[in-house]
Order: structure tokens, then sequence, then C-alpha cells
């Protein structure tokens, strides 16, 4: 498969911030990719950077096969973006600012007609398309911003935040209408709330601190996140009598295991969640242990890796990431 | 080019609906109106326009930055600068447009006044080459103080910054020449500076037209600056690639 975005150490100061640090990543065609990251970790820079409004400090970026430097309007053409917070002209009317938009997008003058009514169509925008931009809400001009980066029907979209202020109806809306663009188009979404895109994206680039921290498809993200899986135990210590202090010391000391938390259930059951230390299955450690006590066992699984906690660790610091990684 | 004739009719169209722009034409004809009865329309005085032709080069410093102001400032504002200078178009074609679409709108303002040469034609008998020419200076003159007004929009966010910035610019281009030649006691060392002051000076520049005079060193002062404010305009617009 082709990658239709590509970017390559991609480095980025504004004066003394440095906002990007030698990000690299690529885009595969027909993929929808959410680029994820806490406000303020460097997202919208690299979408601008993509898009040809800001240059790169170093390093370079491709779109579509062209340099968004050297070949600036050729990668316009090929995008179809959605700032944040979605710009529109208020004094315009929506059809009129659709048709404005397309014939800037160079489409010819005898299809700009069907083009505009076919995102109207798209992004249900037909009671609202004669109306003021100013007049809409939120919702409405979400929706409008997302019709104008689709007018020209570009190979590539890039959205930067495009849910974000909408109702949660109005969120599953465009969540459906954006996972129907995969396959036709190469979409980049950026959001900050993981099942804003967990749901709408195959893929997912995760960004933090200017860095890329982790970039894949869900999948070989949570495949990764194996081996540091949680394992929840519950269990009765009977007659023997032993507390919750105890039983957690006596599974920190299982083989496999690096920590243990335990806490009461009530009618004596205990339940105990524990941290296995790298890449270790100390599920069997643990039955042998409980046997070997005399402990009573009605449960003990695995927890499913998820990637809120994957991405919970990413925001809260690399430092985190790193020893688990170790 | 069909790029900027599209962007130029959504800049001409978007004044058609701004208060504001309304505001600043009316302001305009009450105040020209006012210095044409004045000094212009009045028993006894020659049929000719020149005396509103001269007021109108001071007129115009106070609501040509009111016209201009919004223009590229408020895109900047909303963001809307964003999805412009990412559409296929290049930041010139841009700031030529914005420039086309304010001095249209500044075109429109003007053409109402050419009821005072109607009026001079009722009650008079006017020559009509200099006020061909006095239009002609004016629609320079807007030119300039067009572009002048855009390159200060160009250079913050805020509407009001945007005007008096464009406000002061004007107002000592136009008027520094005289105030040099009256204000500043003569030394010999000053009269060479004082004549290059003078022939910065749009005043210079801008009375001939008035009288019916068209110099080509005048039209080419006002093209000159003109262009040269649009190529300020647009270096600022590509420095924030640097900045």
């Amino acid at each position: 498969m082709r990658a239709m975005i590509e970017i390559d150490n991609l480095t980025k100061w504004y004066g003394n911030t440095l906002a990007l640090d030698r990000a690299t990543f690529s885009v595969e065609e027909g993929r929808i990719v959410g680029f994820l990251g806490p406000n303020g970790a460097g997202k919208s820079t690299a979408l601008r950077i993509l898009t040809g409004f800001l240059p790169a400090t170093s390093g370079q970026a491709r779109v579509n096969g062209h340099d968004v430097l050297m070949e600036s309007l050729a990668v316009r053409s090929s995008i179809g973006y959605m700032p944040e917070n979605v710009p529109l002209y208020p004094e315009m009317r929506v059809e009129e600012y659709l048709a404005f938009r397309a014939a800037l997008k160079d489409v010819p003058s005898a299809k700009r007609r069907a083009a505009v009514d076919r995102v109207v169509q798209r992004c249900w925008l037909k009671e609202v398309r004669r109306r003021l931009i100013g007049q809409l809400s939120k919702g409405f001009r979400q929706r409008v911003g997302l019709a104008e980066a689709l007018v020209a029907d570009p190979p590539v979209l890039i959205l930067d935040e495009p849910t974000i202020g909408l109702d949660p109806t109005q969120i599953e809306e465009t969540r459906k209408l954006i996972r129907s663009l995969g396959g036709k188009h190469t979409v980049l979404l950026s959001s900050h709330l993981l099942p804003q895109v967990e749901k709408t994206c195959s893929h997912l680039v995760i960004i933090a601190d200017g860095q890329i921290k982790a970039a894949g498809s869900l999948d070989e993200l949570k495949k990764g996140l194996a081996h540091r899986q949680q394992v929840v135990v519950e269990l009765r210590t009977g007659d023997a009598g032993e507390g919750p202090a105890e039983v957690g010391r006596a599974l920190r000391q299982v083989a496999g295991a690096a920590d243990a938390t335990t806490e009461e259930m009530g009618g004596g059951w205990l339940r105990a969640v524990v941290m296995p230390a790298a890449d270790a299955d100390p599920r069997e450690a643990i039955w042998a242990a409980v046997a070997q006590r005399g402990w009573q066992l009605r449960e003990i699984h695995r927890l499913a890796p998820t990637l809120e906690e994957l991405y919970a660790r990413i925001v809260a610091g690399e430092s985190a990431v790193d020893k688990e990684a170790a | 080019m069909g790029k900027v004739l599209l962007l130029t009719r959504r800049e001409v169209s978007a004044y058609f609906v701004s208060p504001i722009a309304y505001v600043a034409m009316a302001l305009f004809l009450v105040i020209s109106g006012i210095f044409f009865a004045l000094a212009d329309f009045r028993p006894g005085a020659p049929a000719a326009m020149r005396s509103i032709f001269d007021i109108m080069m001071f007129i115009l410093i106070f609501i040509l930055p009111i016209v201009t102001m919004r223009s590229l400032s408020e895109e900047q504002r909303s963001g809307t600068i964003e999805t412009l200078l990412t559409a296929p178009v290049t930041d010139i074609e841009v700031v030529v447009a914005k420039f086309l679409g304010s001095w249209i709108f500044y075109l429109a303002m003007l053409a109402p006044t050419l009821i005072y040469v109607v009026l001079l034609a009722a009650f008079g008998n006017p020559e009509y080459g200099p006020v061909a020419s006095g239009y002609l200076g004016l629609a320079l003159l807007g030119a300039l103080y067009v572009s002048i007004g855009l390159f200060a929009s160009s250079l913050t966010q805020n509407q009001v910054i945007a005007a008096v910035t464009a406000f002061v610019i004007l107002i000592v281009l136009a008027m520094l020449g005289p105030w040099v030649a009256t204000a500043v006691p003569s030394r010999y060392w000053i009269i060479p500076l004082r004549s290059i002051i003078k022939y910065a000076t749009v005043r210079t520049h801008y009375l001939d037209f008035g009288q019916g005079v068209v110099d080509l060193v005048h039209v080419v002062y006002f093209l000159a600056l003109t262009a040269y404010a649009l190529f300020l305009t647009v270096k600022v617009l590509e420095s924030r690639r640097w900045r």
C-alpha cells in the first residue's frame, strides 16, 4: 500500500518552545488514522505543517507524494482540511460558501452544483443550505466545515478535532460519516479523547510533548500491551483467618508478580489485583500459592488490555512508559 | 487570475453585507457633501470641484482605514485565514484580491459623489477635464490608501489597531511634507532632506490631479507606493512561515 502521508523527523520550534520533536510516522492510502494526544501535544502543529500553513523547522513531510514545502499547491489540492474550531465566514450562506470553496479548490464550474449537492446530502445540511453560517448552531457549523473539506473530493482529509463541542448524537453521526469515508479517502483526524478515535479509526498515532509515543493499528497496540495484563483473583481465606494484608503479601511473593492490591468484598471474600512483572503470566503460580495455603478460589482472570491505560500512561509522562517497556 | 476574480467577488459581496462598511460609506458621503456645499457649491464660486478634491485627501485618511481594517485582521482573528491560505491559492493572489475588493468598494463609495458633477452642470458650466482628472487622482489616491490599510490589517488580529495603524501611516505620509516645510526651521543641512520628504509626500503628487494636470510622475508615484504596500502585505503573510 502506498503511503499518502509521510512525516519524517519533523521538528518545529516556536521561538524557544519545542512543539514537535523529530516526529516520524506515515499513513497508508485508504486508512482512517486517529492522531491522539493531550492538549498542547503538538497535534495541530503537525497538521498545520501537513497542510502547508506552517513550515517545519526541520524534517520533511509529504502528502500524496508531494513535498509540503516545495510543492505546496499540489499538496493543498489533494487535501481537504478542517481546522480546529472550524473557522467559517458568518456572512455567507451555507450553499454559497460551499460553492465558493469548491471553485477555490478547482472544481470545474459545470460540476460545482453537483459537488455542493453531494456534500450537502452527505453532511445532513439540507435544511440549512440557505441559512447564514453565522446563525447556525455549533453542530451545523461543524458539518459545514466537514462538507467544505469534502467538497472537492480530495484523496486526503485532515480533520483537527472534528467532534469537539458536539453533543453525543452528533458525535455518533460524525463518526459514522468519517467511517464511511475510509477506503476511498485517507483520513487523519486528531483528538484528545481516546474513545472518540477508538471507534472511528483502524490505526492510531499517539503523540505527547511533541514526540510520537506509539503508532500502529489498534490490534497491534493492544498486543503490545498484552505483556502487562493484570490478573484479578477472588478468594476466601476461610478458617485460616488471614486478612487482606496477609493475602496481599502472599500474592506479591508469587513468581512473576510485581505488585498486588487487595480489597474486601463482604462475606469473607477478597478481591486481589495482581500486577505481573514484565512479560510474565503469573496465573498458574497464583493458583498454586492459593491451593498450597488451602484458600478457596472462585475466580481468576486476566483483564483485557485497554488502550485507555496505555494512553493514560503516555499522557501521565513518558518515564512510566519507558520503565514498562524495559 | 480566475482565483483572484473569485476571491475579489467574495470580498466585495462581504462589504455589501457589512454594517461597518455602510457606516463608513455614509460618513464619507455626509462629510464630503458638507464640504462640497461649503467650498464648491456656492453662489459666485467657479463651477469646479477643486476644493472638494483637495479636501477628500484628508477625509479619506479617516474613512478608508475603517473600510480596510477588517480585511485581513478579521480573517486572522476568526481563523478563516487558515482555510484561506491552505486552499490552492498563492499568498499573492489572496492579497491582490483583498486589495481589489476594498478598492472596488471604495469606487462604489465614490460613485454617488458624481451627483456633484450633475449639480454643477445644472447650475453652471463646469469644465469636465479637471473633473475627470480629479476622479483619476481620487482612484489612485484610494488605491494607495487601501493598500496601506490592507498592510496595517495584515499586522494584527484587532480591527481597531489595524484602523489606527493605517490612520497613523496615512497621516504621516500625507502631511509630513507640508509640516516639515512650515514648522521646521531652515538650516542648510535640512534643505535636501526637506525636498526628499516633500517628494515622498502624498500631497505633492495629489493636488495636481484636481487642477486638471495628469503628470506621469504622479501616476507612477501612486502606483509604485501601492505596489510596495501590497508587496509588504504579502511578506507579512509569508512571515508566518518563519515567525
